[in-house]
């Protein structure tokens, strides 16, 4: 019964809030929807240009190194745990905003503090890689690496690669300045005097973004 | 304010429910342990023109644990349906942003190969492999 009277209710009527969330969070997707695009816009243009070359290095290859183990005959085992990493925080932050709906301090500020970490831990995995991708000798203007069949690669590959991971290393870290600030106004008791943790839902939602975005790369730069 | 009370009441009606957040997670994580595999260890086995086919095993997968993380995560599919496809509609221009850009790139291609047969010939030179660590090309230099 209930049920279907919610099914009756004219949203558009006036007189209530047709989106049924808070203006500041419905404003954070409509950014999100923005970035997507910013990001689409990146990941296509590489794509057109994948599509317009006869050939293109093979991420197997390119990829294969783990810290301190030097070539493994495993590729792609480093970035993987990059992506868990990601996932893991991705966890903490729901984790954090269950908390905040359970107005449960201690747990909001122990979760975030969790995912700060995870974007700090996924940060420093993405300066070891581009560290040893430098030294290798990839670098904006310059690629050493080959096609997969042996011909001669252009420098679109690690141009759109550094660029692209960049411009996601990007907003891992301002994610991580926002979650940092999120912390310090939940341990000042800033949302306790509001009344509610809706900002936490909001940076949250940011984070998740940031992992939404990193599936992408990941399929395009390491899979394909 | 008076939206922000709304809506934190509104919340408050559902409870917290962390078991489903666990289970996307484990979704998540079996859905990239499935593409690490594939990529890893059943890809490299078959010749290159046979990739195509991998790769749309990978759009399917990764579209799977984008709907995760946005519905799940996110929370959408649990907001009102208003809120649902103001997202969702203009997310759909993404399916044309990608088929036509990725069919000109196509094109180009090979209307280049066509009518430039020196680029064609170019692309087709094997490099010898180098020392790995020593950089085959020199800074700025392009194709």
């Amino acid at each position: 019964m209930a049920q279907a009277m919610q099914a009756e209710k004219k949203w558009w009527s006036g007189g209530k809030s047709p989106f049924n969330v808070e203006y500041g969070k419905l404003m954070m997707w409509y950014f999100l929807m923005s970035d997507a695009f910013t990001f689409g816009a990146f990941l296509i243009s590489y794509g057109t240009i994948r599509f317009s070359s006869n050939a293109w290095p093979d991420p197997n290859h390119v990829f294969a190194s783990f810290p301190g183990l030097g070539s493994t005959h495993l590729p792609l085992v480093f970035v993987s745990l990059m992506t868990f990493i990601l996932i893991m925080s991705s966890v903490t932050m729901v984790l954090a905003v269950g908390a905040g709906h359970a107005k449960d301090k201690k747990k909001v500020m122990f979760y975030m503090f969790l995912t700060i970490l995870g974007g700090i831990a996924f940060l420093s995995c993405q300066a070891w890689e581009w560290t040893h991708l430098h030294e290798e000798g990839a670098w904006w203007g310059r690629n050493p690496f080959l096609n997969y069949d042996g011909t001669q690669s252009s420098t679109n590959f690690t141009n759109f690669f550094f660029t692209i991971t960049g411009f996601h290393g990007f907003h891992v870290f301002s994610g991580v300045i926002i979650n940092i600030i999120m912390l310090i106004m939940t341990w000042k008791d800033v949302f306790e005097k509001k009344g509610h943790y809706l900002m936490i839902e909001k940076a949250g939602l940011y984070w998740h973004f940031v992992d939404l975005v990193w599936v992408f790369v990941f399929t395009c730069f390491y899979l394909f | 304010m008076e939206n922000a009370h709304s809506a934190t009441s509104h919340n408050e009606e559902h409870s917290f429910d962390t078991k489903a957040i666990w289970r996307t997670f484990w979704v998540l994580l079996a859905i990239t342990c499935v593409e690490l595999t594939v990529g890893m260890f059943i890809a490299p086995r078959y010749p290159h023109h046979i990739k195509i086919w991998f790769n749309v095993l990978y759009i399917f997968l990764t579209a799977a644990k984008a709907f995760y993380i946005i519905a799940e995560f996110m929370h959408l599919r649990h907001e009102i349906k208003n809120l649902i496809m103001t997202i969702a509609v203009p997310a759909l221009l993404f399916l044309w942003f990608l088929g036509a850009f990725l069919w000109d790139g196509n094109s180009y291609k090979n209307l280049r190969n066509n009518y430039d047969r020196n680029h064609l010939e170019q692309s087709k030179q094997k490099v010898e492999e180098k020392e790995p660590g020593k950089p085959a090309q020199k800074p700025g230099a392009l194709d």
